[in-house]
């Protein structure tokens, strides 16, 4: 039924993935949808299966059973290469290659696409500008030339430089210092905005989730537990939702809903 | 050291093109090495399941000494025989190993998320291997080479054994001749073409690995059309490499199939080195085309010539009968050389030749003015002197049965002193320096004639008989009737005389053998 709405860009049907070797299945009959132009924030502790789930969008893996379905095609019927290409990708450690410039890192999809080298080149420097990074001085850069912070830029505009209709985002701010994250999730959520992308986003932080966010999906243990908006999701009677939410120590504070508010508004 | 400087000055020509020898065995085989190494690295990284067993075949290979793997592939079709494409295979085998493991090693090493990256950006296998794996395992895999580098030069001395050529030639006779300076000029060029490998594929690493995480921006789009051009040279290299190699051999088989064509083997000591010389251009005589593969180590001869590598070489009947039939050694010289003409014809279709004339025998000597002055002749007659005599003998005859314990038995000789145990090329200057009294030598030393020392003779016929004989295959003969005639002009012609002069000639005045040789011939036709 999903299927029929236009706005449907993944979904996950009675999916799970279950590797031979493994006493117990990685995720298990997860059943979602992400709509045009939301940013999905996958929220767990490590190892309940989200990015596992976020491989599954792009065939790094492909489900035991079930079917995810990508831009109304399930996955199985996707050639892999393709489905990637039109899937931007960012990982913690950016994971830049050492031995390109930041130009040609970010022009890396472009090029397998054999655009011409002079439009991959704009478009590199245009994703540059995008994520803030002067391409006058970044371009030409090594990788082991920038800023943790830098690198992960390079690594967002690197996803966006297709222009894919989904991005795929594993903890992308997880291994940057509190002031430099702040800023760039600012600066994501800015971006988003702009350019409309459909984002499933992974995190472990109630905090990034609740800030970046349109809709957040629990996960725990492989299973999908809910999936509700921002402010849903700090009023909601789930206890592990709770407990959360409780790390926050907004309760302390007198806040509840109206700090959702706050939070966003806070300068980065 | 003076004496190394003046050979260098005398020599600098031959050690040029030994030199040059040993560096393309070398880099053919380095070549072939990553050639087969690099995909089978890659192979490994893209099947773990094969991991194991492939490295541990590489493994074993490394182990086995490289004078073993020598002798193993000696009896090999198309890869095997002597020369340089056995020496290039041995060296290609030991060279696999450092190149395999580095590449899956280097390969590996890419950091997981680059990798992981990589395939999220939908790079396919092959542009992951091509543009990310193998650039940045580029640093890990040239140490491989490097290794294995440095490796094959060492390895590649011993390829002198088996007729390949290179620096060993020198060791080898050097170490033959207890000639120090002839080992350091085999030595010092190998030791020193290591040491550039070493350095100038280091440079390269460094080189390489500055690109892959350069840090000035000025140089960097010229770096990587450097990184390209060295990789295309290296490529381009490699297929003329190959095209070589592929030609030398086809040329090599093609050879094989020649009518007029003979290839000539020798052991490695003077005296065969003489005789095959001798043999090679007695064949030329009679209008063939003489491939010479001398100074073959151990029993490589017969091996080789079993193999159909060599057509003959020069032998003993005494060691034909002993080391390769295993018979127990018996003093009756015609009843030795019937045996092994009948044996070798049944067991490996390979015809003995008439005596040649002399026999390379234990020689029992003393110097030629106490023979004069006791008017000795044999041992026998020696024998009554014996207790008040110093003997001195070398490690092989008084250690083998057929030797000392078996000789003073036979004569029932007995010295009052035990002999001195010295190294056997030693005995004849000690001899004539009147440090001992008697000694073991070979009957066609050419120190005998030199220092005046004097053969008593065998009167008991205790020692076993050493006649020297050309082996030549069936086959050979069979297609070459003129080979047969040449041969049997040389049958009786060398006296033990002759073989002393010929020996002293190249061995105590070093002179060129194929000139001790053609004077020789040319005195003998006159």
């Amino acid at each position: 039924m999903a299927a029929r709405n236009d706005e449907t860009v993944v979904e996950f049907r009675r999916v799970t993935y279950h590797p031979t070797n493994a006493p117990q299945p990685i995720v298990a009959d997860l059943n979602f949808t992400v709509r045009r132009g939301e940013t999905l924030v996958l929220l767990g502790e490590s190892g309940c299966g989200k990015t596992t789930t976020l491989r599954l969008i792009n065939r790094m893996l492909t489900p035991t059973s079930g079917d995810v379905v990508v831009s109304g095609k399930p996955t199985g019927e996707w050639d892999p290469i393709q489905l990637r290409r039109s899937t931007g990708y960012v990982i913690q450690e950016a994971g830049l290659f050492p031995h390109f410039t930041v130009e040609r890192n970010v022009a890396l999809v472009p090029r397998l696409e054999h655009w011409e080298d002079k439009r991959s080149l704009s478009r590199a420097h245009e994703m540059l500008s995008l994520v803030g990074l002067e391409p006058g001085i970044f371009a030409t850069r090594y990788p082991h030339e920038l800023s943790g912070g830098q690198r992960q830029r390079v690594g967002v505009a690197r996803a966006l430089a297709a222009d894919p209709p989904i991005l795929l985002l594993d903890e992308p701010f997880g291994a940057l210092d509190p002031l430099t994250r702040a800023a760039l999730q600012k600066q994501f959520v800015n971006l988003c905005r702009q350019i409309g992308k459909t984002s499933v986003f992974i995190t472990h932080d109630i905090r990034e989730a609740l800030l970046v966010a349109t809709r957040i999906g629990l996960m725990r243990a492989g299973r999908l537990l809910l999936i509700e908006t921002p402010s849903e999701f700090l009023q909601s009677t789930d206890a592990y939702a709770r407990a959360y939410r409780d790390t926050l120590g907004l309760d302390t504070l007198g806040l509840d809903t109206l700090g959702l508010d706050v939070l966003r508004r806070a300068p980065a | 050291m003076a004496s190394f400087t003046d050979f260098v000055s005398r020599h600098w020509r031959e050690m040029l093109t030994l030199t040059g020898e040993h560096f393309l065995l070398v880099l053919a085989a380095i070549s072939v090495a990553v050639a087969v190494g690099l995909p089978t690295g890659i192979l490994l990284t893209r099947r773990p399941a094969l991991k194991r067993s492939v490295l541990g075949v590489a493994n074993i290979l490394q182990t086995i000494p490289s004078l073993a793997l020598f002798g193993f592939l000696i009896p090999l079709p198309l890869i095997g025989g002597i020369g340089e494409r056995t020496a290039i295979v041995a060296l290609v085998l030991y060279a696999l190993l450092p190149i395999v493991r580095n590449t899956v090693t280097g390969i590996e090493g890419v950091d997981r998320h680059v990798r992981e990256a990589a395939l999220a950006m939908g790079m396919t296998d092959g542009q992951i291997l091509r543009q990310v794996e193998l650039p940045l395992a580029m640093n890990v895999i040239l140490a491989g080479v490097r290794v294995a580098a440095v490796i094959c030069v060492g390895v590649a001395t011993i390829a002198a054994a088996i007729g390949a050529g290179g620096l060993g030639v020198y060791i080898f006779r050097g170490l033959r001749m207890y000639d120090n300076t002839l080992i350091l000029a085999g030595a010092v060029p190998a030791a020193l073409m290591a040491l550039v490998a070493d350095y100038g594929i280091g440079r390269l690493e460094s080189r390489l690995g500055a690109t892959a995480r350069s840090s000035s921006k000025a140089n960097k789009p010229r770096k990587r059309v450097l990184l390209t051009r060295i990789a295309w040279s290296i490529a381009g290299l490699l297929c003329v490499i190959l095209g070589l190699v592929y030609f030398a051999a086809e040329r090599r088989l093609f050879q094989g199939e020649n009518k007029s064509r003979l290839v000539v083997g020798s052991k490695d000591f003077t005296e065969q080195v003489v005789l095959g010389e001798l043999l090679a251009q007695t064949a030329e005589a009679a209008g063939f085309e003489v491939e010479r593969q001398f100074e073959l180590g151990g029993n490589l001869c017969h091996d080789a010539l079993v193999a159909g590598r060599i057509d003959l070489y020069p032998e003993y009947t005494g060691t034909a009968f002993t080391a390769i039939l295993r018979h127990v050694p018996i003093s009756n010289a015609e009843q030795v050389y019937e045996t092994v003409k009948k044996e070798y014809a049944d067991k490996f279709a390979v015809e003995v030749s008439d005596p040649l004339g002399f026999s390379n025998d234990f020689a029992i000597l003393v110097r030629g003015a106490d023979a004069r002055g006791l008017n000795l002749k044999t041992v026998s007659e020696a024998a009554s002197y014996a207790p008040g005599w110093r003997a001195g003998f070398g490690q092989d005859f008084m250690s083998r049965a057929d030797g000392y314990a078996g000789f003073t038995k036979a004569y029932n000789l007995s010295f009052n002193r035990h002999p001195l145990e010295m190294d056997l090329s030693l005995t004849y200057r000690a001899l004539a320096a009147g440090e001992v009294d008697v000694i073991a030598g070979n009957s066609t030393d050419g120190l005998i004639s030199a220092l005046d020392l004097y053969q008593l003779e065998d009167d008991r016929r205790y020692f076993p008989p050493y006649q020297a004989v050309v082996l030549t295959r069936r086959d050979a003969l069979l297609s070459k009737p003129l080979l047969r005639e040449a041969l049997a002009k040389l049958s009786g012609s060398i006296s033990t005389e002759d073989m002393r002069r010929l020996n002293y000639e190249a061995d105590a005045k070093k002179r060129d053998i194929k000139e001790v040789v053609r004077e020789w011939l040319l005195k003998r036709e006159s």
